[in-house]
């Protein structure tokens, strides 16, 4: 009797187990040191396409209050429906970084991610990180711009693309400049594109491409735009009340 | 059991000793049969979704716009040409309402622009589920027999790959994915057939192993055979993951084979050798022969720079015997007929400091624990055993071993593979995707036996692969011809007599696009004889350093005589000409000052060519096109006028915006161009 007892109770602990095993979550992360602030060290303002991994991993450091790396911290990662992470939490390693691969949502769009960690008395600190994501026209867009457009209105000089910025009297906007062509209708966009900078009486530097690329590729391109905008850019036109 | 049937018949005399107490219950069980039709109906999952739609746009500005629209009821796309029957519109109701552009809640999200239309091709076609479904989890997820789940977002631009064989802009993962295929060699294994009949080509070069011991060592090939990666980080060839035996017996075999061809070895004279003006004349000779246009060096931080059309050479002084890089260096066609590697014209004392300088690039610590003794019979006989048993033969040439056709399982339908063939590893999802995106990431774990090598991809490109894969399903088969837009094939063109043998020496067409056959690294030369003058090609053959001297990737040097420059001149001058541009319809010189003057104004104030280009190089700044600071003794003057009329009709895909110039302004505008001419100090220069 005693023996079928100790059995019974062995086979049912290993169904227990078992069953633990299938339902829980990874095991929880025990946080080994505490931090007071957590700051952004690479992988932030990434383009990536709408339902696929970023091509670089989010890094964050957690600093306690003298700004000295903290090894040990918990950091975890949220966003909104439709973003994962690979891990959504982990530990600080020896430089005070934690870092994860993101996977956007299947839209495009900003994405706003949270890093957060909590301090010594228990309240989470946290830090916003924005990523973006390029769907079918944005992709075509950003595709238009590499080629036709990034080599003056981007500054930034590669070892395969030497900008023309700074070869120009006239400085041209960065697509990331949302102060100035935030202000832009759609329409105006359209105009420049299509008949150059006299078209709005801006420069004749900005030359026409509206014989050059088609309806859809400038939509596209403005879809883009509008995309990377920084301050980000509010769809305006219909007004939607809320009762 | 009578106490049971006891029960029942006194329940039933209970029930029925009234007649009138019968008619009712009979009644009520009959309404309540009636009503269950319409209350499924009622309490549908759609209706429900339905009516949060409504209650969404009520409040909204655009409401009765939204209002108007709204279709009520089960909603279906049929297409029967496409086999596709689709009520997803059922619960997806605002998926054409443009105005929705801030609802980010499913089912009610508008969908993205796309160049299709919804009734003209329905979602399945794109997302996969079933179409026909009325409920979210059976038309979402369901893996029943011959259904499918939805296709996850990331894997998306594989539906495109069904009908659109060439690549897209907007699918940049599907052609990255496609170019992988090729460039991995996964089409050399698995036959993968599109639905126009062709079959996928692979892109990469694997070099025949007849002749291998001339090239290289044992020691090396057993090191390479264990872990290519080791030896170049971008390596193209997998790991086999081969025990340390069979790694020597393979290395054993492919030596025993090899067979040594004659003029394969050139003994580096030692008075060449000695000649050496100075030690980094190596190194300007490699970097001004524009080497690392096709070949990488991995750099001290790791990253791998230089082009990717020949090998990496970070570690070619542990492969290569020098007496074999220098008769290869003099004429690479003598060993591999068909290597893309051009045959330059270099001096002995040339080729001598060039093999020094190569061989120097060596990694003392590769090799450094590699020992083999001399090889039995045995180990040869097992060598060329796993030689067939792992198909090296299906990409390298070797000696006495035929070409396996049809090695691997043919991928063609690979996308549409029923679950119920598929064996999963444990703890895998149990989806097609993610059974793909196993077997590209760890071929060896789905079983014992297994042959299917380990490569080294990124998560990006194993999603790629996986796109790719994807695309090729049942569907792209069955659908209308008229939807298909095959890929296009490469022209088979071939140059004639002596001109065309010395661009095939040169290999022009690694670059170079002529008549539809060749690269796009370098402009297309199907047209260059109306658009170039002949003393300018002659001279820009003679030194390539002419024409935007600062791009990375330039044309390099090859050191050709007099004579076959003048060979190649003629025939470019002779043969490559379009019909459409009478060369001698306008002059060279001899434009009248006034239209000079008018062609400067437009120049610099209407069409404000300087913001790309330079003619004064003192105050002009652009550099995005090439300079025209001697356009006038490059560029014959009618090609010019036609160009500036429209860039794209010469050039498609030339990035210079087509303004649309009028037959006046073009004219000016090439009369002030033609005074742009070398200046006789430059010439005396030279």
């Amino acid at each position: 009797m005693k023996q079928i007892l100790w059995i019974s109770t062995v086979v049912l602990s290993a169904v227990a187990a078992g069953c633990a095993h299938s339902t829980a979550p990874t095991p929880a992360l025990r946080a080994t040191a505490i931090g007071a602030a957590i700051v952004e060290s690479s992988g932030g303002k990434q383009l990536g396409t709408s339902g696929s991994m970023l091509p670089q991993p989010l890094v964050v450091q957690v600093n306690d209050a003298q700004g000295n790396a903290v090894t040990g911290a918990l950091v975890t990662f949220r966003a909104p429906a439709g973003v994962s992470f690979d891990p959504a939490a982990s530990l600080t390693d020896s430089s005070g970084q934690a870092s994860t691969n993101v996977t956007l949502g299947g839209t495009s769009g900003r994405y706003q991610l949270t890093a957060a960690s909590t301090d010594k008395t228990g309240k989470s600190f946290e830090l916003n990180i924005t990523e973006l994501a390029l769907g079918y026209q944005e992709q075509i867009g950003y595709e238009l711009d590499q080629n036709y457009c990034a080599r003056c209105h981007d500054q930034e000089s590669s070892a395969e693309r030497v900008s023309n910025y700074d070869n120009l009297a006239v400085k041209p906007h960065a697509f990331t400049d949302g102060d100035t062509l935030n202000k832009l209708s759609d329409s105006d966009l359209t105009a420049i594109i299509s008949h150059g900078g006299p078209a709005l009486n801006r420069s004749a530097l900005m030359p026409p491409y509206g014989s050059t690329l088609s309806k859809v590729e400038i939509q596209a391109l403005i879809a883009y735009i509008r995309l990377v905008a920084d301050p980000p850019w509010r769809v305006t036109g219909v007004v939607y009340a809320k009762r | 059991m009578q106490s049971v049937k006891a029960k029942f018949v006194s329940f039933w005399r209970a029930l029925f000793r009234d007649p009138v107490l019968s008619f009712g219950v009979v009644s009520l069980l009959l309404l309540m049969a009636l009503a269950i039709a319409p209350a499924k109906d009622h309490f549908s999952e759609w209706r429900h979704y339905q009516q949060q739609y409504l209650r969404l746009i009520r409040d909204r500005g655009d409401a009765v716009t939204l209002q108007r629209h709204f279709q009520g009821g089960i909603r279906q796309i049929w297409l029967p040409e496409l086999g596709v029957v689709d009520r997803c519109q059922s619960c997806h109701t605002g998926l054409g309402e443009a105005s929705l552009v801030d609802v980010s809640a499913q089912p009610f999200r508008r969908h993205p622009v796309i160049p299709h239309r919804l009734d003209e091709f329905g979602c399945v076609i794109c997302h996969r589920g079933q179409g026909g479904a009325t409920t979210a989890a059976e038309a979402h997820h369901s893996m029943l027999a011959r259904e499918e789940p939805l296709l996850p977002a990331r894997y998306i631009e594989s539906s495109c790959g069904q009908c659109h064989h060439v690549a897209l802009a907007g699918t940049p993962k599907l052609n990255d994915g496609r170019n992988l295929l090729g460039r991995y060699g996964c089409v050399r294994c698995h036959t993968v057939r599109l639905p126009d009949g062709s079959t996928m080509a692979a892109t990469d070069d694997p070099p025949p192993l007849t002749h291998i011991a001339d090239k290289t060592s044992r020691e090396w090939i057993y090191a390479w055979l264990k872990d290519p990666a080791s030896y170049a980080a971008s390596a193209t060839m997998p790991n086999f993951q081969l025990s340390d035996a069979d790694a020597r017996d393979i290395s054993a075999f492919l030596i025993a084979n090899s067979q040594p061809l004659p003029g394969d070895s050139l003994p580096i004279s030692p008075a060449a050798a000695k000649s050496a003006p100075d030690p980094a004349a190596g190194a300007s000779l490699y970097g001004e022969s524009f080497c690392a246009s096709c070949h990488a060096v991995q750099n001290a931080a790791g990253n791998v720079v230089g082009g990717d059309i020949g090998p990496e050479l970070t570690r070619v002084g542990n492969k290569l015997k020098p007496e074999w890089l220098h008769a290869w260096l003099k004429d690479p066609r003598n060993y591999d007929a068909n290597t893309l590697m051009p045959h330059y014209r270099w001096t002995d004392q040339q080729l001598s400091l060039l093999t020094g300088y190569v061989q120097s690039k060596t990694d003392s610590d590769f090799l450094a624990n590699v020992h083999l003794d001399s090889a039995t019979p045995q180990q040869i006989a097992h060598g060329k055993a796993l030689v067939t048993e792992y198909g090296c033969a299906v990409c390298h040439e070797i000696r006495g071993i035929a070409k396996p056709e049809n090695f691997a399982p043919d991928l063609s339908r690979v996308g549409s593979k029923p679950l119920a063939q598929l064996v999963f590893v444990a703890g895998m999802q149990k989806t097609l995707p993610d059974y793909i995106d196993g077997k590209i990431r760890h071929p060896r774990t789905f079983g014992a036996g297994l042959r299917m090598p380990q490569y080294t991809f990124t998560a990006g490109q194993v999603d790629a692969l996986t796109t790719a894969l994807l695309s090729l399903t049942d569907r792209s088969f069955t659908l209308p011809t008229r939807l298909q837009i095959p890929a296009q094939p490469m022209a088979t063109y071939q140059p004639a007599g002596h001109a065309g043998k010395l661009m095939a020496e040169l290999n022009c067409f690694a670059c170079h696009r002529i008549n539809g056959r060749g690269g796009d690294m370098a402009p297309d030369l199907s047209w260059e004889g109306s658009a170039v003058q002949r003393p300018w090609l002659d001279a820009f053959l003679k030194n390539p350093n002419t024409l935007r001297p600062a791009l990375i990737r330039r044309m390099p040097k090859f050191n050709l005589s007099d004579s076959e420059r003048a060979e190649l001149t003629d025939y470019f001058m002779a043969v490559y000409q379009t019909a459409d541009i009478d060369r001698d319809s306008m002059p060279t010189s001899g434009y009248s000052p006034a239209l000079v003057e008018q062609g400067r104004q437009l120049f610099y104030s209407k069409y404000s060519c300087q913001s790309c280009h330079q003619v004064d190089p003192k105050q002009d700044k652009g550099y995005i096109g090439p300079p025209l600071t001697q356009v006038g003794s490059r560029l014959d003057a009618a090609w010019i006028d036609r160009w500036l009329k429209n860039p794209q009709a010469l050039r498609p895909g030339t990035i210079e915006p087509n303004q649309n110039m009028g037959d006046e302004d073009a004219a000016a505008l090439t009369a002030f161009l033609m005074t742009q001419k070398t200046s006789g100090r430059q010439e005396a220069k030279k």
